[in-house]
């Protein structure tokens, strides 16, 4: 579904190359973690996939379903199925929530041929979906994010993942930032949507999110490359061990 | 400057020149008039356009701007429609034939009374509206040249006047307008004058707002693309009365449009809202004066700017408090999209202040599209001219989103999304 073979990617800005030599398969269904110690290209990892265009791929390819993604720019990829779930969502004031989610919602079904959605039944399946996540009405009268706590951007962000209905989401750092509650509402979200055809790459700093979310495959990135895979013993692992031996392990 | 010594014009003063003496014969007004119309042509022939060397004239060079005079689509062609920007609003039109058209006349609103411009120009009652400050006030003597049209608009003391009036010039070659429009103690009602068509046109419309008048006013200028407009509105505000003026310029060549504001009666209140929407390569420059006379006055002034492609913008705003006028509270505020490499928003706010007991500020901002912002959106799938577009409205959205009246704030919702549909 996902195949990333021997990417190099570089800050666009400076020149400093974050990512280096990185492989990773995904398949339909898989829900892969991708852990690593902080500065290894966690974040970035999930921008490049996403197209953000501060970063400059100068080796190696993406592949979407077999097709390289280098050429889309960031509102095709997210058409074509790629969700980016952020770790800091954006408060953007002035936009209302309500009009972005069909916005966003109507573009992508414009990009699939199909029509736009009629507003009695956007407001359904908004309704519908954000209830299940605690997320009330008058939230979503406000300006996109604004004012929302930590724990309410993620549920938003996962609402949005919910009304989008992505084959493959990127979910960067989700746990950051939330109380065991609000985690557990987002882990639910998050489960919900896994099914055969769906993937999950699941990027996070500490195993915590990994007993809600369970991963099918663990990789630790490290300095740009991923050193090591295993099952999700190897998360329990990291928790208890650190990043230490695996890294010397690799050098 | 010494207006007396001979200077050589330029193509765009000869121009102008050679069109005041072309309508000269054809314009309406007993002696009064026409010596007034004499008087300010004689001072462009002798001082000339203002150059930059002006200072209210130093971020619009119009001597230097103003090649030549736009024919537009030629005179008798029309203007395209004159729709009402409100539905059911009461229309006056005037065209370039120096006609004013009251529709509607026999069910005029309660407590309205409106005539042409014609019969005071005949009688000589209009010459006052045929003022020049001084020999770099350009907007005065094209008006006082050449002003052939426009309407007088009366509001009895406490009428309550619920439907919009619309003062409507389309130009498709000339339009030169003066109105005046008088709004009694008590009374409420809004106005919308707005600039459209092609070629030169001016505007200048004297407004005065009577003790406890509550008037809502609606400037707006969408002119083609290589119209030249010349704008001015006086505004005499009295005691606790309200003004809201929303000026919006979505269109136009060389425009200059100028507001002068005299804030004469205690506890009153004054708003301007500025929607500037610059593209192409038209040149927009909006110069107001706001004239705290009195105590326990305020205004606040805010402006939300967007240029793309080769647009360049101009503010100059200036509020001066008298020694008088203590308690003051004046806010301004100018920001500024900036979409384009190209465009450019030239700012000068200024403060004038002569009193000691007083809360004033300004402020100036310009920015381009947030870029987190783009990427968020566009992660969602929203393709990157769309993402704009949402980010753009939500800049400007600050200045609309307060409106109390819904038609209102519909109405200028849709100037600002053809603008965006078309730029």
């Amino acid at each position: 579904m996902l195949e990333i073979r021997n990417l190099h990617a570089r800050i666009a800005e400076d020149g400093t190359e974050i990512i280096r030599g990185l492989d990773l398969h995904v398949k339909p269904g898989e829900v892969a973690a991708i852990m690593g110690p902080n500065g290894s290209g966690k974040s970035t990892l999930s921008y490049i996939i996403a197209g953000r265009d501060d970063y400059e791929v100068t080796e190696g390819d993406i592949l979407w379903n077999g097709e390289s993604i280098l050429e889309m720019d960031v509102a095709e990829r997210a058409a074509s199925g790629i969700f980016l779930a952020f770790q800091y969502p954006m408060e953007i004031p002035g936009v209302a929530t309500m009009e972005f989610l069909k916005v966003s919602m109507n573009a992508q079904r414009k990009a699939r041929g199909l029509d736009p959605m009629k507003t009695p039944d956007f407001i359904r399946v908004v309704k519908e979906n954000a209830a299940k996540l605690n997320i009330s009405m008058d939230m979503l009268k406000r300006p996109l994010n604004v004012g929302f706590s930590g724990g309410e951007k993620k549920r938003a962000e996962i609402l949005q993942m919910q009304l989008l209905q992505p084959l493959m989401a990127v979910m960067d750092e989700t746990d950051s930032g939330l109380d065991i509650d609000a985690l557990k509402v987002v882990a639910d979200g998050v489960n919900a949507l896994r099914g055969p055809d769906r993937a999950f790459l699941v990027i996070t700093h500490y195993q915590r999110l990994l007993d809600y979310i369970v991963p099918d495959t663990v990789h630790v990135l490290y300095k740009g490359r991923i050193i090591h895979s295993g099952t999700r013993e190897l998360a329990l692992h990291l928790e208890e061990n650190g990043y230490a031996d695996i890294i010397a392990k690799a050098a | 400057m010494n207006m007396h010594v001979p200077r050589i014009h330029t193509a765009g003063e000869k121009a102008l020149i050679a069109a005041i003496e072309a309508a000269r014969a054809t314009l309406p007004g007993n002696g009064d008039v026409m010596q007034r119309r004499d008087e300010a042509a004689g001072l462009l022939r002798a001082a000339g356009l203002p150059s930059r060397k002006v200072e209210a004239w130093h971020y619009t060079d119009l001597r230097n701007l103003l090649r030549g005079i736009p024919v537009g689509a030629g005179a008798g062609a029309g203007a395209g429609a004159s729709e009402a920007l409100i539905d059911g609003a009461l229309m006056l039109r005037a065209g370039d034939d120096g006609v004013g058209r009251l529709d509607d006349v026999a069910d005029m609103p309660e407590g309205v009374a409106v005539a042409s411009m014609a019969s005071a120009f005949a009688s000589g009652a209009a010459a006052p509206l045929l003022a020049v400050a001084s020999d770099h006030d350009a907007v005065g003597m094209v008006s006082a040249a050449m002003a052939s049209t426009g309407f007088e608009v009366l509001v009895a003391a406490g009428a309550q006047v619920a439907r919009p009036i619309q003062l409507d010039f389309a130009a498709s070659a000339a339009l030169h307008a003066v109105n005046r429009i008088n709004i009694g103690a008590g009374a409420k009602a809004m106005l919308i004058e707005r600039a459209h068509g092609g070629g030169m046109s001016s505007l200048v419309t004297w407004l005065s707002v009577a003790d406890g008048a509550d008037v809502t006013f609606v400037l707006l200028q969408d002119a083609a693309d290589d119209a030249l407009h010349f704008g001015r509105l006086v505004i005499e505000i009295g005691a606790q009365a309200k003004v809201l003026l929303l000026a919006v310029n979505s269109g136009g060549g060389l425009v200059r449009r100028e507001i002068d504001v005299a804030v004469n009666g205690e506890h009153s209140d004054f708003k301007l809202r500025g929607m500037n929407l610059l593209s192409g390569r038209r040149h927009v420059d909006v110069t107001m004066v706001v004239r705290h006379r009195v105590e326990h006055t305020t205004s606040t002034e805010l402006l939300r700017n967007v240029v793309t492609g080769e647009g360049r913008g101009v503010f100059q705003g200036q509020i001066r408090v008298a020694a008088e006028a203590q308690k003051t509270d004046a806010r301004m505020a100018c920001n500024t999209l900036l979409l384009s490499d190209e465009g450019e928003f030239l700012a000068k706010p200024e403060l004038e202040i002569f009193a000691d007991d007083v809360a004033c500020g300004h402020g100036a901002t310009v920015a381009e599209i947030n870029r987190d912002h783009l990427f968020y959106l566009m992660a969602r799938g929203v393709p990157e001219a769309e993402a704009k577009a949402l980010l753009v409205r939500a800049f400007v959205s600050e200045l609309l989103d307060d409106l109390e009246d819904e038609a209102l704030h519909d109405a200028l919702n849709d100037v600002l999304s053809s603008w965006l549909a078309t730029h």
